[in-house]
């Protein structure tokens, strides 16, 4: 899978999947701060991202998520991109 | 082990929840399950229940409002007729009442925490109390953390787990006549979702570390989830009111080999 394609389908699950705002979804927008994601709500992008990508992500790989663009780039380097 | 039985589980956040492995042994061990989730995170319970070896329904429940209890009875007794068993894994305490400000917490949300995490037990084992009726006895199992003695942060939690060990008893002692039977696992510290929420939480896993006499393992809730689904089984027929230990053996010693003692 392409990064764009990634990158389209991750913004695609956060808005149907997690109800994020699409127009706040930007590559450097930080789940917590600007889209407004708490503890649950990153538990639940996780589990979508292992859902939908069908990767694996332990918890201290996790802790590498803060943007978007970081799962973005979590995602390639699990699918070896 | 669980052959044809039929279980409700509460409890489920993620698949590294207690409750979950619970439900996966369960479903190993022969039961069929149906699942309980509350408020927003029933999405997260709804993707854990996917998981499962066999996806199972998920109902909502909020332990607090004895309309979703209503519903539920509803819903199983007209699905399975009876039920033959419950896992109760439901805790909440405000953020005030844990993390080291014991004497600063407010009654209000001591209050909540009993409420939610206590006197939850009894909610859930009089709603459910018709349906074992049906299947001529029940189990209930509860999820504890042993609060005999006093620990850090734990605070109000704490004594929610300490009022929960009670109400066991009192459960085991009020319903023991119509066949159904109570019982607590008191589990050793395990990093879940709902432990990481605890602030401090590591110190405890430090101390297991050090002290149980079999090694403790915080990843890892099978050995926990095991015990439950033998207390829900015909396995445990005469045991009710206990609080059965899955902690690796810390409870039983006041110092660990490595401790120098």
């Amino acid at each position: 899978m392409e990064r764009a394609e990634i990158e389209s389908k991750l913004k695609e699950l956060l808005v149907d999947e997690l109800g994020l705002d699409g127009d706040k979804i930007k590559s450097d927008a930080r789940f917590e701060e600007d889209l407004e994601v708490d503890s649950l709500g990153v538990v639940e992008l996780l589990m979508a991202l292992e859902d939908n990508f069908g990767v694996q992500i332990p918890d201290e790989e996790a802790e590498s998520i803060g943007t978007v663009g970081e799962a973005v780039d979590l995602v390639v380097a699990k699918l070896g991109g | 082990m669980l052959e044809g039985k039929r279980l409700l589980i509460t409890g489920i956040l993620t698949d590294g929840s207690i409750a979950w492995h619970t439900a996966r042994v369960a479903q190993e061990e022969g039961a069929e399950v149906v699942l309980t989730g509350f408020g927003r995170a029933i999405s997260l319970t709804k993707r854990s229940a996917k998981r499962l070896p066999t996806a199972a329904d998920v109902l909502e429940l909020d332990i607090n409002d004895p309309v979703h209890m209503d519903a539920l009875v509803q819903e199983l007794g007209s699905r399975w007729g009876g039920l033959d068993g419950a896992l109760h894994a439901i805790a909440f305490a405000p953020e005030d009442a844990l993390g080291g400000r014991f004497l600063e917490t407010p009654a209000e949300s001591a209050s909540i925490a009993f409420l939610t995490s206590a006197f939850s037990y009894k909610t859930l084992a009089v709603g459910l109390r018709p349906l074992f009726k049906e299947a001529g006895g029940g189990a209930l199992v509860g999820l504890d953390f042993d609060n005999s003695l006093a620990w850090p942060v734990y605070d109000w939690m704490g004594v929610s787990k300490s009022a929960l060990e009670s109400v066991n008893r009192y459960l085991a002692r009020y319903l023991g006549g119509e066949n159904i039977r109570s019982n607590l696992v008191a589990a050793g510290p395990l990093s879940t979702v709902a432990a990481k929420s605890i602030p401090g939480f590591e110190q405890l896993d430090g101390l297991w570390e050090i002290r149980a006499p079999l090694g403790w393992d915080s990843s890892n809730p099978e050995p926990v989830a095991k015990m439950a689904c033998v207390l829900l089984s015909d396995f445990a027929l005469s045991t009710s009111g206990e609080i059965v230990h899955v902690d690796g053996g810390f409870h039983a010693v006041a110092a660990g080999i490595t401790e120098g003692l």
